[in-house]
C-alpha cells in the first residue's frame, strides 16, 4: 500500500522519452458553448458560455495544473480536451493532429494516447466488473494484444499502481476509495497514454489517502514519461503536483505561469484573492496582528450572462471602468507567465498596501 | 466590492467556570447485519460558551456520528448510546427524546454539510426559516416570524433579503444557501451550534466568506460552536481546541495552537504531514500516511491506529495489546500514545517538524 | 409557467392527433395492407348473405372507396361537425361529436358511450379514491416502521394483491357478499343523481375489487418512496429545528414522497377511465369497458375505433392534468 511499491515495476517500458518542450496539446480559442433553450416554441435563447475562447499549450513530459472555482468551466474544458465533448469553436491540437472535430470512428485510435482520471472512485468503476475486467477493458476496446495476455498486463498495471496483482478478481466495492482510484489509473495507464487529463482526482479521497495517489501519479509520470493536465479546485495539491498552472475564472484562462511565479507573484488578482482563501493549518496565522486576506464578495455571476469587459471586475477591488469597457488580453509580463488583468500586481513590493487603500475606495 | 480582513489577535481567555457542553465518555454503536459498528466509541470534551471546538477526522472516524448523538439525531433503533452530554446542566441521554426535541432547534442547532439537499426543494427559504422559529415560538404570528427570516437572511449577509425570502433553495447559489442555513440554525439564537462540514461543498472564495461569517455570528451571540471538518485548515481558521478523532475514539485533545505547533499523536503528524500546503516551501514529496482508515466493525485492537503507525515497533508490543489512554501531554493538551512523551517530542522535533 | 402550460396543451393536442391517426390506420389500413379490398371490408358490415348491390352502398357510404386520408379527414371533420350518412334508403344523421356510427347495429356511438360514461367514471374514481387512501397510508405507515409486524403483514397482504386478478376477488367478493350471506345482493347500477346510496351500495363491491389491487401496488411505492424520502438529509434538517415527528413526516416527507405517486395514479385513472375491462365484466356493469369488450366480440370497427379514442382522449388528459399538478407541487419544475 506504500507508495513506493509504485515505482518498482519495469516490466512496462516507459514509452519513447518526450522530446524536448514540443507542445504535445495545443489548445487555440477553446470555446463550448451550452445553448439554452426557452419560450413556447423552445428556441434557442441564450448560451451558457462554459468555456469560452481559451489557449493554452501542454509540454511533453510537464503537469499543467488547472484551477479554478466551480463554474469556471475547467471541467467542460477537460471534457472537450479528451473529446468527450465537441468544441463549439477553436482548435484542439493533440501531437500534431486537430482533433477537433474527429468523429467517434476517427477518434479511437486517438484514444490509446489520451486517457482519463475522473474524480468519484465510486461512481466511475461498474460495480458488476471485476478489476481485472475493467482494467482489461481498454485493451478489448482498442483490440490490443498485449505481449503475454491481457492478464498478465492487467497484473502489470495493478502493481505498478500499488495493487496487487491478487486483486484481479475482486469487484470495486471490495475496495476503499483510495484504491479504487488506483484502480481507475490502472485502466487510464492499460494502452500506455502519452496524456492523462485527470479531473479532480483527488478530492474524494481522505486526507491521508491524498498523498498516497498525488505521489502515486508522480512516480508515474516520472516513470512513464507522462503529460499529465489535471484539474483541481485545490491550490495547494495543484501546486504541488503542477509545473505550469491556469487560473479559470468564468470560461476564461486570467493567469497561466510557472508554478514557482505564480504561487510566489500572483499578478491576477483573482489569484490573489483564491490564495489568501485557502485555509492553512496553522492557528497562528488568523490572530497574527495585520494579517490580511482578501475577503471576495458575492458570487461568481453567471456564465449564460457574463460581465462585459473583465469578468472579474464585479467582485474585484482595482476594477476601473476600462475594465467594463475593454476585455483584458492574455499577454505575457514575465517569461513564462501570462495574465488578462488591466491592472496586474505584477511584483510591485507595495502590492499589500495598494490593496489596503483602495479598500477604502 | 471587497474588504480586507484585518483579524485581531483576540486572546481568549481560559475559560473558567462550568462548561455550557460537556460529553462524558460517549458511545454510540449500531447494530448491523454485519456486526456492531462502534461509531463513537467513548469521547469526552467540554466545551464553553463562546468558544469553538473542532473536531477533526476522516470519513469513518465517527465524528459525524458524535455530532448526531449530542443533537439526539442519531436516533434509530438499531442505535445505542451510552454516556452523559450535559447541556447547561441537564443531561440529554437520559432526559428522553421529546425533551431533546424540545431544545433542538433552540439551545442546539446545527448547520450541515451540503446546503442543497438540507433544505427542503419544495418550499421557500424562507417558509423554512419561518417554521423553524415559529416551533419554539408558537405564539409568534406568520408576520411576526416573517420579519424574524428576513432579519436573519439580511444579518447573514443576503442581498434584498425582504426578495430573496420568497424564493426557493435552488435559486439561491451554494454560498447563499449555506448561509440561509445558518440563518435558519441561528434563528432562535441558540446557545451551542453543530457545524458538520459547514464549508466541504463550496468553493475556497465563498468558504472563506462562511468561516468568517460563523466567526462573526460566534461573537456576536457568544454561543458555543462546534465544528466538524476533515480539513485542518478550516480547523486552524476557527477553533480554540481541537479534538482528533480516529477509529471511533479520541486520539489528541487540546488547544489549537499547540496541537499544530507541537501535535502529540502520530496520526495528527500524519494528517498534517500528508497535506500540501500553500504556506511552506514546496516539498518535493507528501509523506502519506500508510494503508487505510479502519473498519468501525472491526477497529484493530490496542490501539486502532497501530496498523497505520510508523512508530508502533517503538511500543514494545503494547501498540497491539492494549487501548492507550487518554493522557495529559502538556498543560491541557491530551494524547492516546503507547510512546512515552519525551520519545514522542523527540520523534517530532527530529523527524516530522522539519517536514511540516 | 404560462409558456409551459400552453406548450403541454398544444403537445396534448398533437398528441390525441397522433393517438387518433395512429388507430385509424390501425382498423383501415392494415386490413387493406394485409390484402382486403373495401369490398371485403364493406362485406363485414352488411350481414349475412350479402347482395353486392348492398355491399357496393356501404363501401360507398362509409367511403370505404375513398382515399385513406380523405376517410380520415372525414372522421376528425365529424368529430367537430358531424356527418351525414346515406344508408341505402335510409338517412343517418351522427351529431357533433360523431365517433363513428355502427352500421351494425344503426347507433351513434358518440351516446352510447356517453350513456356508459358514469359508470365507468363512477366505478374509477371510487375505486381511486379508496386505493389512494388505503393504499398510501398503508405505505407511510409501513416506512415509518420498517420491519414492524404491520410492515411485514401490510407487505405480504400487497403482494397478493399484486398477484390476484380482479376476476378472482371479483367473483371471492361477489360469492361471499352476495350469494353466501346476501347483505348486497341484486347489484344494479343506480345512477348518483338518483340515489346517491343505491349507488354507493350497488358499486362498494366492484370498488373493493379494483381497490384492493391498485392499493397493492400504491402501498409499494409509497413505502418505497417514503423511505427513500425519510433518508434524505433534508429530513434530517426538518429534526434539527426541532420539529414534532408528526410533522417532519406530513409536511416533509409526504409532500416529497408522494409527487412520484402522483404521476402514476394519473396515468392509473386515466387508463380506467377508457374502460374497467375485466371488472365490468365480473360485476356487469355496463360501461366503456363493456362496451368495448362488445364492440370487439362484434367485429364492429366504428365502435371500437369511437371507444379507443375515448380511452385515448382519457390517458392523454390525466397526463396533462399530471404535468400541471407536478409544476405546481415541484418549485423546480415551475420555475425551471
Amino acid at each position: 500500500m506504500t507508495d513506493t511499491q509504485a515505482t518498482q515495476t519495469a516490466e512496462i517500458p516507459p514509452p519513447a522519452p518526450a522530446s524536448g518542450r514540443e507542445p504535445l496539446l495545443k489548445v487555440t480559442g477553446l470555446t463550448r458553448h451550452f445553448p439554452i433553450k426557452g419560450g413556447l416554441l423552445r428556441r434557442q435563447t441564450g448560451a451558457v458560455r462554459a468555456v469560452d475562447g481559451i489557449d493554452f499549450t501542454v509540454n511533453a513530459g510537464e503537469t499543467l495544473g488547472v484551477v479554478g472555482e466551480s463554474g469556471c468551466g475547467k471541467s467542460t474544458m477537460g471534457r472537450l480536451v479528451t473529446r468527450l465533448d465537441e468544441p463549439t469553436r477553436g482548435t484542439i491540437e493533440f501531437a500534431g493532429t486537430d482533433i477537433s472535430h474527429l468523429g467517434v470512428g476517427a477518434m479511437r485510435p486517438l484514444r490509446r494516447d489520451i486517457q482519463m482520471i475522473f474524480q468519484d472512485p465510486y461512481s466511475s468503476l461498474n460495480p458488476r466488473h471485476t478489476v481485472g475486467t475493467i482494467v482489461g477493458a481498454p485493451f478489448k476496446l482498442q483490440g490490443v494484444e498485449p505481449e503475454g495476455g491481457v492478464r498478465k498486463a492487467v497484473q502489470e498495471l495493478l502493481e505498478l499502481c500499488g495493487l496487487s496483482p491478487e486483486h484481479y478478481n475482486r469487484y470495486p466495492h471490495e475496495f476503499s476509495g483510495g484504491q479504487r482510484q488506483r484502480i481507475g489509473i490502472a485502466r487510464a495507464l492499460a494502452l500506455k497514454p502519452k496524456m492523462i487529463v485527470a479531473d479532480e482526482p483527488v478530492s474524494a479521497l481522505d486526507v491521508s489517502i491524498q498523498a498516497q495517489v498525488v505521489n502515486l501519479l508522480d512516480d508515474l509520470q516520472q516513470e512513464l514519461g507522462l503529460t499529465y493536465l489535471i484539474i483541481a479546485h485545490d491550490l495547494s495539491v495543484v501546486r504541488h503536483v503542477s509545473d505550469r498552472v491556469a487560473v479559470m475564472y468564468l470560461g476564461k484562462i486570467v493567469e497561466i505561469a510557472d508554478r514557482d511565479s505564480l504561487y510566489r507573484s500572483p499578478m491576477h488578482p483573482y489569484t490573489n484573492a483564491l490564495m489568501s482563501a485557502v485555509p492553512v493549518p496553522d492557528p497562528r496565522r488568523r490572530q497574527r496582528a495585520g494579517r490580511e486576506r482578501i475577503l471576495l464578495k458575492g458570487d461568481v455571476p453567471s456564465p449564460i450572462n457574463p460581465p462585459s469587459g473583465c469578468r472579474f471586475r464585479t467582485r474585484c477591488w482595482k476594477a476601473q471602468e476600462v475594465c467594463a469597457t475593454q476585455e483584458p488580453a492574455l499577454v505575457a509580463l514575465k517569461t513564462g507567465h501570462q495574465v488578462a488583468c488591466h491592472f496586474p500586481e505584477g511584483s510591485e513590493v507595495a502590492g499589500a498596501a495598494d490593496k489596503a487603500g483602495d479598500k477604502a475606495s | 466590492m471587497t474588504d480586507l480582513q484585518k483579524t485581531p489577535a483576540d486572546a481568549v481567555p481560559a475559560p473558567a467556570g462550568d462548561p455550557y457542553l460537556s460529553v462524558r465518555d460517549l458511545r454510540i454503536h449500531f447494530d448491523t447485519d454485519d456486526g456492531l459498528v462502534r461509531s463513537v466509541d467513548g469521547v469526552s470534551f467540554d466545551l464553553h460558551k463562546g468558544r469553538t471546538l473542532g473536531i477533526v477526522g476522516e470519513s469513518g472516524s465517527g465524528k459525524s456520528v458524535t455530532s448526531l448523538g449530542i443533537m439526539g439525531l442519531h436516533r434509530s433503533k438499531r442505535a445505542r448510546i451510552t454516556g452523559e452530554i450535559w447541556l447547561g446542566g441537564e443531561e440529554l441521554i437520559a432526559a428522553g427524546p421529546e425533551r431533546v426535541r424540545q431544545l433542538r432547534g433552540r439551545e442546539l442547532a446545527m448547520i450541515f454539510q451540503d446546503p442543497l439537499t438540507a433544505m427542503h426543494p419544495y418550499y421557500t427559504v424562507g417558509a423554512q426559516i419561518v417554521e423553524a422559529y415559529r416551533v419554539h415560538h408558537p405564539q409568534a404570528s406568520r408576520k411576526q416570524a416573517r420579519t424574524r427570516a428576513i432579519e436573519m437572511l439580511d444579518r447573514v449577509g443576503i442581498p434584498q433579503p425582504d426578495r430573496r425570502v420568497d424564493d426557493y433553495p435552488h435559486q439561491f447559489s451554494g454560498g447563499m444557501r449555506q448561509r440561509a442555513m445558518i440563518a435558519m440554525a441561528l434563528v432562535n439564537d441558540p446557545s451551542l451550534l453543530i457545524a458538520d462540514e459547514p464549508t466541504t461543498a463550496l468553493d475556497v472564495t465563498v468558504q472563506a466568506q462562511i468561516l468568517d461569517l460563523i466567526r462573526d455570528l460566534q461573537e456576536e451571540f457568544g454561543s458555543a460552536v462546534v465544528i466538524i471538518t476533515h480539513d485542518l485548515g478550516v480547523v486552524a481558521e476557527l477553533a480554540d481546541d481541537v479534538l482528533v478523532m480516529y477509529g471511533g475514539k479520541c486520539v489528541e485533545r487540546g488547544p489549537a495552537e499547540t496541537l499544530f505547533d507541537a501535535p502529540e499523536h502520530p496520526y495528527t503528524w500524519g494528517l498534517l504531514g500528508s497535506m500540501p500546503r500553500l504556506d511552506r516551501e514546496l516539498q518535493d514529496r507528501l509523506v502519506p500516511v500508510r494503508g487505510t482508515p479502519p473498519s468501525l466493525i472491526n477497529v484493530p485492537s490496542g490501539c486502532a491506529f497501530h496498523p497505520r503507525c510508523p512508530y508502533a515497533a517503538l511500543t514494545g508490543g503494547r501498540s497491539t495489546s492494549e487501548l492507550p489512554v487518554l493522557a495529559e501531554a502538556a498543560p491541557g493538551h491530551l494524547a492516546a500514545c503507547h510512546l512515552p512523551a519525551d520519545e514522542r517530542h523527540r520523534i517530532f522535533a527530529e523527524e516530522i517538524a522539519p517536514r511540516l | 409557467m404560462f409558456a409551459y402550460i400552453i406548450r403541454r396543451i398544444f403537445a396534448a393536442v398533437v398528441l390525441l392527433l397522433v393517438v387518433s391517426a395512429v388507430t385509424f390506420a390501425i382498423f383501415f389500413l392494415l386490413p387493406r395492407i394485409a390484402g382486403e379490398t373495401a369490398d371485403q371490408l364493406a362485406t363485414q358490415y352488411v350481414g349475412k348473405n350479402p347482395s353486392p348491390e348492398a355491399v357496393a352502398a356501404v363501401k360507398q357510404n362509409l367511403g370505404l372507396d375513398q382515399p385513406l386520408y380523405t376517410q380520415y379527414w372525414n372522421f376528425l371533420k365529424g368529430l367537430v361537425s358531424g356527418a351525414e350518412y346515406k344508408f341505402g334508403p335510409d338517412a343517418a344523421t351522427c351529431h357533433v361529436p360523431c365517433f363513428g356510427y355502427s352500421f351494425k347495429n344503426h347507433l351513434e356511438v358518440w351516446p352510447e358511450l356517453t350513456k356508459r360514461i358514469p359508470i365507468t367514471l363512477s366505478l374509477a374514481i371510487g375505486a381511486a379514491v379508496l386505493w389512494l387512501v388505503s393504499g398510501v397510508t398503508t405505505g407511510v405507515v409501513s416506512a415509518l416502521k420498517p420491519r414492524s409486524i404491520f410492515d411485514r403483514l401490510a407487505m405480504g397482504v400487497a403482494l397478493a394483491g399484486v398477484s390476484l386478478p380482479v376476476f378472482f376477488t371479483g367473483a371471492l367478493l361477489l360469492t361471499v357478499f352476495s350469494y353466501e350471506w346476501p347483505i348486497l345482493d341484486n347489484l344494479q347500477y343506480v345512477d348518483f343523481t338518483e340515489d346517491p346510496l343505491m349507488w354507493a351500495r350497488n358499486l362498494i363491491l366492484p370498488w373493493i375489487s379494483l381497490a384492493f389491487l391498485y392499493s397493492a401496488l400504491y402501498a409499494r411505492l409509497t413505502r418505497a418512496g417514503m423511505l427513500e424520502t425519510m433518508s434524505e438529509d433534508y429530513i434530517r434538517t426538518a429534526r434539527a429545528k426541532g420539529l414534532v415527528e408528526r410533522k417532519v413526516v406530513a409536511r416533509h416527507g409526504l409532500r416529497a414522497a408522494l409527487t412520484p405517486i402522483v404521476t402514476i395514479f394519473g396515468m392509473d385513472l386515466g387508463l380506467l377511465l377508457g374502460g374497467a375491462l375485466i371488472t365490468e365484466q365480473v360485476f356487469s356493469l355496463q360501461g366503456v369497458g363493456a362496451f368495448a369488450v362488445q364492440a370487439i366480440a362484434d367485429n364492429d370497427l366504428p365502435k371500437i375505433l369511437g371507444v379507443t379514442l375515448l380511452a385515448a382522449f382519457f390517458i392523454v388528459v390525466c397526463n396533462l392534468v399530471v404535468d400541471l399538478l407536478y409544476a405546481l407541487v415541484d418549485p423546480r419544475v415551475r420555475l425551471s
